[in-house]
């Protein structure tokens, strides 16, 4: 059931939070095979369902009263585990909660579990968890993408109507698009960082993955605005959901950029994307060429910068004060080491040891500083496409979900399946992915990016496709 | 040899609240009762930059002439420790809050400007307990993101003497604005002294650090002692190399501290969680309004415009508590300021230090005070009865005038009853006044004396001199 029509059938009484509650945790259990879940809170969602039921019946209406949900693993919830999908944190109970958890309880959703993960969000496929590999609903010998691979597959699978996510290099959109839903990444400052995790300060962003762009609208809106706790969110007007739904396509300017649908991109999404494009053309938009030329410097710049932040985000992992720490160290050397050889899976080292590298004194200027220079053009090149183009649209990742170890040994071939979302994150700017048809039974992704603060034009470009297509409302085979 | 000193000067800011977090910053609390989750750098929590340091930072930048930078970024300075939390430090590099400035500082008649480098923005780190447990070591965060000033001198002092004169202009420069407590025990005004010697017409030489002196004796021992050392390597053909060194005021030397600092990479880069920080003209020109009158220019006023010495002016001008006392004093009691001066700065400030109170926790305020510079001022009052009022005040709550009344302290200056006892008295002693008339001056001491004595201490000696030398001659 989709989140607006449960919000529907929850205020009219034909349904109650517990039912809903009861049916995401049955739904859960039904799927535990796709390993979506690190933790479910079975117990406090109960009570919280009860509690929502109480509070309708006396006549509340929150803006998600009653309605359950999953958090990615990278949201710190108080007396909850928080993990982060990483040995380092398996056993880490934070004291505080993300300011998007607490926004989320005061809107009365009802939390199920933590969702699954690439370990602290590093990663394209969700097999870099400590937790293990999350399969694909639609395939389930397939990766659901990552690193929000667990929020992803839950949506597909339809155990909750929404769930939350992160995005730094892709993490929201690239598992929307293997899952074929929708996953909304919002401008960098949007969301408060409070609590969640945190992988590349500078990158990061909450948002949320939903069936439709009007539920990920719903979402967004409870848990986006400024917060006092972070100096870089931004107090921006909520999307105007309305507005939104009401936006015609006719002479929206839609680019197409050419960086974007080049040589890595497989067939069958090219052929979808077209497709998809010719559906907002019959619809009245105008489809031109744009051109990104700094975005292929993109994963480059990427792989600098976001290493960078991690290898200093990451050196509170020290095993003094939470988290893991080996056994029996010998002196502080020992601990530091081994407590971080032992927390650390192999990417999150290869990645630390990467931003160390590139901060180091002889070798800042020639990575970081200029991968900076870099990040600057491509924000440069998206305003000056955004001069003539209201949206820039593209496939969200080169090919359709990719089978469990395909791209383990190649870590090239696995950071080029972001290759059309990492410049997005660089420049800040807003995007999402909606289901826009199939490749050989798999769904593929379209993604959307529009001007800084302009997500109710995404959301509004969104809904318009998914009222004249049914992309969205596929469901994979598995999830009955 | 010449010596050259650079000076690293880490003030504590006097807020409420550490620099990028809520917790509190008095001192003293059990261990980490004073550190929330931001300070123990737990996953996701972010810092926030406290604004009361901001505009502490802006002040003190404003009295030292600094230029206020309109854009300054914060920095992480990465290394571990296990007592600092994060795994770096937040602190500023490459673009600071304050540049440039200088420190007045005068050493016997010489005066000189000491310039100032830069002054940034960064938070302490906690502290290492290695007493507490068998075996193993505690860490206490209490002190971890209380917010620091780094003042950092250009390398142009040239003798201890000089670091001193410098050190000192700017803690009683931090105090006098409210910025710091300066409190050295507690470690709120810390210093790092760079030392090198060459010889004259070479560049400078290679420098050792000396970390974390905590007096200003020890400053100015360390630094000689680290001269000394240094002109003597080099004398004997050997060389100085770049280190960090520690202060043994017990043995009074400086020894190498090996490992810890020594070719450390901090891999600074920008904070990414912390936005630039951008100063509004309006909060500047609001601190710059809101300056009170500066030490420098106070004594200046003093010596101008009230005539004290330069002496008195230094010294009324290290404190400003004592400065604001010393013109309460000369407002109530209507006295000259030189008089007033003379009671703050000896009576007054001796008795406080006897009983070790600062001025801000003196029995006697300074309105009571100036009631009995007043007696002084009109005469009513010899210096020493005024002395024995001032330690009866100074005990209790009386005014000036309920203690004179109460121990009878009324000095007679009138020429009718004094005329009375200067010719009782002359009469008595023949043989002296023979002796003084015969040119014996030395006499005219005895006779004040012996009318002392008649009317109890209470005759004005000023008046009885001027009448005995009237009926003498």
């Amino acid at each position: 059931m989709s989140l607006l029509s449960l919000l529907a059938a929850l205020d009219d009484g034909s349904t109650s939070a517990r039912a809903a509650t009861e049916n995401a945790l049955d739904r859960a259990a039904r799927h535990a095979d796709l390993n979506a879940l690190i933790t479910i809170a079975a117990d406090a969602a109960r009570a919280a369902g009860d509690a929502a039921d109480a509070e309708r019946a006396r006549g509340a209406r929150g803006a998600l009263l009653g309605v359950p949900f999953a958090h990615k693993d990278v949201f710190c919830t108080r007396d909850i585990l928080s993990t982060a999908g990483s040995k380092m944190l398996a056993n880490f109970v934070p004291p505080y909660s993300a300011t998007i958890h607490d926004k989320l309880q005061a809107a009365g959703a009802v939390l199920i579990g933590k969702a699954n993960m690439d370990e602290f969000a590093m990663g394209s496929s969700n097999e870099h968890s400590h937790f293990g590999a999350v399969r694909n609903p639609w395939d389930r010998s397939r990766v659901p993408g990552g690193s929000s691979g667990g929020s992803a597959a839950l949506v597909a699978a339809r155990v909750v109507p929404f769930a939350t996510a992160s995005d730094t290099g892709g993490s929201i959109r690239q598992p929307a698009a293997l899952c074929g839903v929708t996953g909304i990444k919002p401008t960098y400052g949007r969301v408060s960082r409070y609590g969640m995790i945190a992988y590349a300060s500078s990158l990061d962003q909450a948002g949320v993955i939903a069936t439709s762009a009007h539920d990920a609208a719903i979402a967004l809106n409870v848990i986006a605005g400024f917060d006092p706790r972070d100096p870089t969110s931004v107090d921006a007007p909520p999307i105007d959901i309305d507005g939104a739904l009401a936006m015609s396509l006719a002479g929206l300017r839609i680019g197409r950029p050419r960086q974007w649908c080049g040589a890595g991109i497989d067939a069958g999404v090219a052929n979808a994307i077209d497709a998809a494009l010719a559906v907002y053309a019959a619809h009245g938009a105008r489809i031109v060429d744009v051109d990104l030329p700094s975005s292929e410097h993109a994963i480059a710049a990427y792989y600098v910068i976001a290493p960078a932040e991690a290898s200093s985000n990451l050196a509170r992992f020290d095993g003094v004060r939470y988290g893991h720490r080996c056994a029996n160290p010998k002196d502080l050397a020992d601990l530091y080491t081994r407590s971080r050889e032992e927390g650390f899976g192999h990417e999150v080292q290869k990645r630390i040891l990467t931003g160390t590298y590139v901060l180091s004194a002889g070798y800042y200027d020639a990575y970081y500083h200029r991968a900076l220079k870099v990040r600057r053009l491509i924000a440069e090149d998206f305003a000056r496409v955004f001069n003539d183009v209201d949206v820039i649209a593209g496939p969200t990742s080169p090919s359709v979900a990719f089978k469990l170890g395909e791209k383990l040994a190649d870590p090239v071939a696995m950071y080029l399946a972001d290759i059309n979302t990492v410049s997005v994150n660089l420049a800040g700017l807003p995007a999402l992915s909606i289901p826009c048809g199939f490749s050989d039974g798999l769904p593929v992704g379209l993604q959307l990016c529009a001007p800084w603060w302009q997500e109710s034009r995404l959301i509004g470009a969104a809904h318009a496709f998914q009222q004249v297509t049914d992309w969205h409302r596929a469901v994979p085979g598995g999830a009955a | 040899m010449l010596a050259t000193i650079g000076l690293e000067v880490h003030v504590q800011l006097q807020t409420h609240s550490k620099i990028f977090s809520g917790a509190a910053t008095a001192y003293g609390a059990e261990p980490n009762a004073q550190a929330c989750a931001v300070d123990l750098g737990m996953p996701g929590t972010l810092p926030v930059m406290n604004a009361e340091a901001v505009r502490l930072a802006i002040r003190l930048g404003l009295a030292l002439g600094s230029t206020i930078a309109p854009r300054s970024v914060f920095a992480r300075k990465n290394y571990f420790y296990p007592d600092l939390p994060k795994g770096y430090q937040i602190s500023q590099f490459e673009a600071p809050i304050l540049i440039g400035g200088g420190v007045d500082i005068r050493v016997g008649d010489t005066e000189k400007r000491i310039a100032l480098t830069r002054a940034h923005l960064e938070e302490d780190a906690g502290k290492s307990v290695h007493d507490a447990f068998h075996r193993d070591s505690g860490i206490d965060l209490n002190r971890a993101g209380t917010p620091l000033l780094e003042i950092v001198s250009e390398p142009v002092i040239e003798s201890a003497t000089e670091a001193v004169a410098y050190l000192k202009a700017l803690h009683t420069l931090v105090r006098w604005l409210g910025v710091s407590d300066g409190n050295m025990q507690e470690g709120s005004f810390r210093c790092d002294a760079n030392v090198s010697v060459r010889r004259p017409g070479e560049s400078l030489g290679t420098r050792a650090e000396i970390k974390n002196v905590n007096s200003f004796r020890f400053v100015e021992k360390a630094i000689d002692y680290e001269i000394e050392r240094q002109i003597r390597l080099i004398e004997s053909g050997g060389k100085v190399v770049q280190e960090t060194r520690l202060y043994d005021a017990q043995r009074d030397e400086t020894r190498s501290m090996r490992g810890k600092e020594s070719a450390h990479d901090y891999r600074y880069f920008p904070d990414p969680d912390l936005p630039p920080l951008v100063l509004d003209a309006a909060l500047i020109a609001a601190e710059r309004d809101a300056l009170p009158e500066l030490p420098d220019a106070r004594r200046q006023r003093y010596q101008s415009a009230l005539g004290l010495t330069a002496y008195d002016a230094t010294q009324l001008t290290q404190d400003r508590a004592l400065s604001e006392a010393f013109e309460a004093v000369i407002a109530a009691s209507g006295a000259p300021a030189k008089l007033c001066a003379n009671w703050v700065l000896s009576e007054w400030q001796g008795a406080l230090n006897a009983a070790n109170l600062s001025i801000e926790q003196s029995p006697l305020s300074a309105a009571r005070l100036g009631g009995l510079v007043a007696r002084v001022h009109d005469g009513s009052l010899s210096s020493k009865m005024a002395k024995q009022a001032f330690e009866a005040m100074f005990a209790g709550t009386e005014s000036a005038d309920d203690v004179i009344a109460r121990l009878g302290l009324k000095q007679v200056s009138d020429s009718g009853a004094l005329g009375a006892h200067v010719d009782a008295v002359i009469s008595e002693h023949p043989a002296q006044v023979a002796q003084f008339r015969a040119g014996n001056e030395k006499l005219l001491a005895f006779f004040v004396g012996q009318i002392m004595k008649r009317t109890q201490g209470q005759a004005n000696p000023a008046q009885v001199t001027v009448l005995l030398r009237e009926r003498l001659q």
